[in-house]
């Protein structure tokens, strides 16, 4: 820039994206692997009180719970910037996950064919706060590999979400993931207001 | 920097001293929000602590909420209510994330496909 400007300085817009799952499926490997940087851990400290209350009476009484997040970045042209966030695997820490959400363009459910019930509890929040969310199973080395009908099957899903294998490793496979959510959220967005 | 600080337990109490015992901005920020600094502190300023002139240092590119505070070691919410006092002293611009409604942009779905596809 050769000077700085008076106004607000072009800059991209931040679009976040979830990825969630049970405790150890690959959420930050994945972050990682399609992460421009090296994935980040930032911490909200949270109290027992409702989040965005600003009253301090009663402080003696709050217990503080600190939720570690683990993300990353990756630039998508000039005017938008993508966040990844690996979701906190505890369900206590629900309304960090309502902030997490908000706004969010999808969420991939990260999924073990040896573990399927701990995706459950993302799969439950995401449609019922109607977050597009795609299904991606992790093939680890030695786990039984499942039909994808049939995960679907277990997972009860509705016909429409995408479900699809992946190596949380790879950035190929990672990258294959994101594109297929976008494009669900895309078909799935509302029709635009009048 | 408050004298007392020393006196409580880093861990715990240090974020809510740094933010001087505020624990929500006036500015409503998102984890990924993005700050820009906008103007270099003269290092005269009254009520910039070391780590306001940390984050403007940090800011000279486009940073979220959740990368500052990475950078820092900071909490989140400690990012917000700084963050909120430069915005206030003119020393850092924001961008929010697209509002929920506004998610309907077909312009930022093509953006992200396409840049998802170059990676």
């Amino acid at each position: 820039m050769a000077s700085v400007p008076s106004d607000k300085p072009r800059m991209p817009t931040p679009v976040k994206l979830l990825i969630a799952g049970g405790f150890g499926v690959g959420k930050t490997t994945m972050v990682g692997a399609v992460s421009e940087i090296k994935p980040l851990r930032t911490e909200e400290v949270l109290t027992d009180r409702s989040v965005g209350v600003d009253d301090l009476s009663g402080v003696e009484r709050k217990t503080t719970t600190t939720v570690a997040m683990d993300f990353g970045r990756i630039s998508v042209g000039d005017d938008y910037v993508l966040y990844l966030f690996g979701t906190p695997g505890q369900e206590r820490f629900w309304f960090v996950w309502d902030e997490l959400a908000r706004g969010a363009l999808g969420a991939v459910v990260l999924a073990d064919t040896r573990r399927l019930s701990d995706c459950f509890p993302s799969v439950d929040y995401f449609e019922r706060r109607g977050t597009p969310f795609v299904v991606a199973v992790n093939c680890f080395e030695g786990a039984p590999v499942y039909d994808l009908a049939e995960v679907k099957l277990a997972l009860s899903l509705p016909p429409d979400i995408p479900v699809l294998l992946c190596d949380a490793r790879r950035r190929a496979s990672g990258k294959e993931v994101l594109i297929t959510l976008v494009q669900h959220a895309y078909s799935r967005r509302p029709v635009a207001k009048v | 920097m408050n004298p007392d600080e020393q006196l409580y337990d880093e861990q715990v109490v240090r974020p809510y001293v740094i933010s001087r015992g505020r624990t929500e901005a006036r500015a409503n920020l998102d984890l990924i929000s993005l700050a820009v600094a906008i103007r270099q502190p003269t290092g005269l300023e009254v009520g910039l602590d070391p780590e306001h002139l940390a984050i403007v240092r940090l800011c000279r590119r486009p940073l979220s909420v959740a990368e500052i505070a990475a950078a820092l070691d900071l909490p989140a919410g400690t990012v917000r209510v700084l963050l909120g006092d430069l915005l206030d002293s003119g020393f850092v611009a924001v961008q929010d994330p697209q509002p929920e409604v506004d998610v309907l942009d077909e312009r930022m779905y093509r953006a992200v496909l396409d840049g998802l596809r170059a990676l």
